[in-house]
């Protein structure tokens, strides 16, 4: 074995697309027993590298050395062979089984008898013991993991890299759908694996987290390096200025916006479901951006996909311009002129298939009819192509299938779906999650446009900078109940943090 | 052009490039084939099979399946043909009816395929029952309705023959002088239907909302468009589709039975996918379509033309349907 410090080395990789170089001689250097945090903007080529790391892609150029040695890995199995593994952002596992059964899938425990092979159960429920003990990790190995929640789903994940004796663990925005509490129990398990020795190649949008975890940084800008530095020399600003090759002066654009007459009134809204929503009273002005805090639990999304008329109402009223409105269905909230971006972008977002055309003008189509009733095909590319323009969308062109597009590029295209609705109320539930600094100032931009020409804005945020620094006013929400509303320049943090936590 | 674009094209456009292989290959194996006559027989071969191909193409989109198109078409060709007897046949369905216009029972078939159609639909969006399940359940239960008034008396389940010549016309007739430079009009029924539905499917929204549908059906509902309803629309169009095939099909053979049309949604499922229609959904084009239908009908005309043993044309078959999907789903499948 060379000597060498690092457990895994990615040298001068590179790889081209048809029309785009993704990476250009990039270099990854991993130390064992560290976090790396790998950062960029959406598009920045950190997916592509981990594509090449797990043989997804094959490099054009570059090589993979692992503990010293040349890598030759062409598929996952490959790379767990080498001590590769993955956690991926959108977990996968199978529901009706239980923990162990995941744990060990396609790889069960076995014993002979005679010529017959059986699955090991007693070995199999010992070796599972054993792995969770090993990460302190609490939970019954006979539950079904469609019982779990998502951070137990997740660690069970970590588990299963854990006795594949993984010396690497790449985690895909790990925290993008944890609580607090369990950020923290991640973390725990996280430098319990540092301490093992194992490296950890971290990605993720959210500084916070990684200044706090994470021992180095490498950025990536447009498929290129553009350096990695220890932690302990960078500082938030750094990062961004670096991310985006520019110097962000401020994190939010200014809002210019004037709220003015009540435009949505909410009375004593009370969900058909007794854990849900109940009496939730709130204003929403005219050009107003009304942030809505939370934590998981505090039922903001059911509450405002209820006013989109995807949730059931059993009572409580809803006036829009003074006129009263019952919404059973999307296409009610439509002619209201309500839009919804929801918080589950491929599950109820995206059109993976369908062209960015489509998916930009499916929600408008009645504008496209010409005179004999039929869709004008050329005024669609023409709105598409705007849209493109103005959200500066990267795409190679408008008849790219979306699921082709990273995250922030198809929260653009959602974006531009809904506003081609010309809707009066803006829903958007975590319009920013899991998208990169650059493409969050663009949204954040939009929205203050949007309520500056008049437009009224509800945005669900989990994130507090977020929440404070583009709402006009924020209510918070903690277990169905609407438990506050506070003004947006004077509220500090700890006033939401109580109002969130506040039992009612 | 280099060789990835190259590549990209007949990936692109492998449908269209072993089609014209085959017929290359055809051709050289017997130089005869290439002919206006082989051409023309391939065409009125293809005709009922495209009209029920689209049909199916509208369900695939959408992400379902129907396994009812067959039945469907048995029971339009047995309506239809009932009708359409000869007066002075000897064994007419109707004895007493008289001359009626030819377009009352042909409007009558294919309103009973838009019904089944809506009944399909009904059942996959308001009840929510799997389509395929669904279909399956009115697959059977037509032929079961279709045999009861196949077998009402005097017809007593006897093959329906005798049909009136303008009816079978339809089927058999063409624009032209002889046989040779004609049009058939079972041709240009099939070429006028595949220009409407490939209006339906680019230029209205009951085809972009069918996209959708197939493409995510929650985000489709998010998005404002009417699911439930727009399901509806697509079986009843897909049913009234089978119905006019059904039509044609009586006038193409002269006759009917009960079961006419037995089997036909495989091959019709089989030339959308062949074509390039996506059974997960969301995606397929009319001229994928067309041209999977005509795959079919070149093999099994022109490997009868050649004197290949039948049996061996079904297992050529097989393999194209999975070879097709085989070299189709590449496109999709995250490239090396």
């Amino acid at each position: 074995m060379a000597n060498t410090p690092f457990i895994l080395e990615m040298n001068h990789i590179s790889k081209s697309f048809p029309g785009v170089k993704a990476l250009d001689n990039v270099t990854l250097k991993l130390r064992p027993g560290t976090v790396h945090a790998l950062m960029g903007e959406n598009g920045a080529g950190k997916s592509t590298l981990m594509k090449c790391l797990f043989g997804i892609y094959t490099p054009d150029e570059g090589e993979i050395i692992i503990e010293g040695q040349k890598a030759n890995i062409t598929n996952s199995k490959d790379a767990i062979n080498y001590g590769v593994s993955m956690i991926h952002q959108e977990l996968h596992p199978v529901p009706h089984r239980n923990v162990m059964e995941n744990l060990w899938l396609g790889r069960f425990p076995l014993k002979k008898f005679g010529p017959i092979r059986f699955i090991d159960e007693k070995k199999m429920l010992a070796e599972t013991k054993a792995v969770l003990a090993e990460l302190e990790m609490n939970m019954d190995p006979h539950t079904k993991v469609g019982d779990l929640s998502v951070s137990n789903v997740q660690s069970i994940e970590i588990a299963k890299a854990v006795s594949h004796r993984a010396k690497v663990i790449v985690m895909d925005e790990p925290t993008s759908s944890l609580t607090g509490n369990e950020v923290e129990q991640l973390f725990k398990i996280i430098n319990k694996l540092r301490a093992r020795g194992v490296a950890i190649i971290y990605i993720s949008h959210k500084m916070e987290e990684i200044l706090r975890i994470s021992d180095d940084i490498t950025i990536m800008r447009d498929g290129k390096l553009i350096g990695t530095w220890p932690s302990s020399e960078m500082t938030m600003d750094l990062i961004i200025s670096r991310m985006v090759g520019r110097e962000l002066k401020e994190r939010f654009p200014e809002r210019l916006n004037v709220p003015g007459d009540t435009l949505l009134k909410v009375e004593n809204l009370t969900s058909t479901q007794g854990h849900s929503f109940k009496d939730v009273s709130f204003e929403l002005k005219k050009g107003e951006i009304l942030g809505v805090g939370g934590l998981v639990g505090s039922q903001r999304t059911e509450l405002i996909e209820a006013l989109f008329g995807l949730r059931g109402v059993a009572s409580g009223k809803i006036t829009i311009n003074g006129k009263e409105v019952k919404i059973k269905s999307p296409v009610e909230a439509k002619k209201h002129k309500i839009a919804l971006l929801t918080e589950e972008r491929r599950v109820t977002g995206i059109f993976p298939v369908l062209s960015i055309k489509e998916n930009t003008a499916i929600a408008s189509l009645p504008r496209y009819r010409n005179s004999v009733g039929l869709l004008s095909d050329g005024k669609m590319r023409q709105d598409a192509e705007d849209n493109v323009k103005r959200f500066r969308t990267k795409t190679p062109t408008i008849d790219t299938p979306i699921k082709n597009l990273s995250g922030g590029n198809q929260q653009k295209v959602l974006l531009a779906r809904w506003i081609l609705t010309d809707p009066d109320i803006l829903m958007l539930d975590e319009p920013t999650r899991g998208i990169d600094v650059g493409a969050k100032y663009e949204i954040y931009t939009f929205m203050t446009e949007l309520a500056k020409q008049g437009k009224s804005i509800i945005m669900i945020s989990s994130e507090m900078p977020e929440l404070m620094g583009m709402s006009d006013r924020i209510m918070v929400m903690c277990e169905g109940r609407m438990t506050g509303i506070v003004d947006g320049k004077t509220a500090t943090e700890e006033d939401i943090m109580r109002l969130a936590a506040q039992r009612g | 052009m280099n060789a990835a674009s190259i590549k990209r094209f007949s990936s692109q456009n492998a449908i269209y490039i072993v089609l014209i292989l085959l017929v290359v290959a055809i051709a050289v194996y017997d130089p005869t084939f290439i002919a206006i006559t082989t051409l023309r027989d391939i065409l009125v071969q293809s005709s009922t099979r495209a009209i029920i191909a689209l049909g199916m193409a509208f369900i695939l989109i959408t992400g379902g399946t129907d396994l009812s198109a067959g039945r469907i078409v048995g029971i339009t060709a047995v309506i239809s043909a009932s009708m359409l007897q000869m007066e002075t046949y000897a064994n007419r369905f109707f004895p007493d009816m008289g001359q009626i216009n030819m377009i009352i029972p042909i409007l009558l078939a294919i309103i009973v395929g838009l019904l089944i159609g809506l009944l399909n639909g009904f059942i996959v969006a308001k009840l929510n029952v799997p389509p395929f399940i669904a279909t399956l359940g009115t697959m059977v239960a037509v032929y079961g309705l279709n045999s009861m008034y196949f077998d009402i008396d005097p017809n007593n389940s006897q093959p329906i023959g005798g049909l009136r010549s303008d009816f079978t016309n339809l089927g058999t007739g063409y624009i032209g002088s002889d046989g040779t430079y004609s049009i058939p009009y079972i041709v240009i029924i099939a070429i006028v239907v595949a220009a409407i539905v490939w209006v339906i499917f680019n230029k209205t929204q009951l085809g972009k909302n069918m996209y959708a549908i197939g493409g995510n059906i929650q985000a489709a509902n998010v998005s404002g468009i009417r699911v439930s309803r727009n399901i509806m629309y697509i079986y009843m169009i897909a049913g009234a589709l089978y119905g006019l095939a059904g039509v044609l099909e009586a006038a193409r053979t002269g006759g009917a039975t009960n079961n006419y049309g037995n089997m036909y949604e495989l091959d019709a499922i089989a030339a959308c996918v062949v074509g390039g229609v996506s059974t997960a959904g969301g995606i397929g084009t009319v001229p994928g379509v067309m041209a999977g239908v005509v795959i079919f009908s070149v093999i099994n005309y022109g490997l009868t033309y050649v004197g290949i043993d039948p049996y061996w044309q079904l297992i050529v078959k097989g393999v194209i349907i999975v070879a097709a999907v085989a070299f189709d789903i590449r496109k999709y499948v995250a490239k090396k």
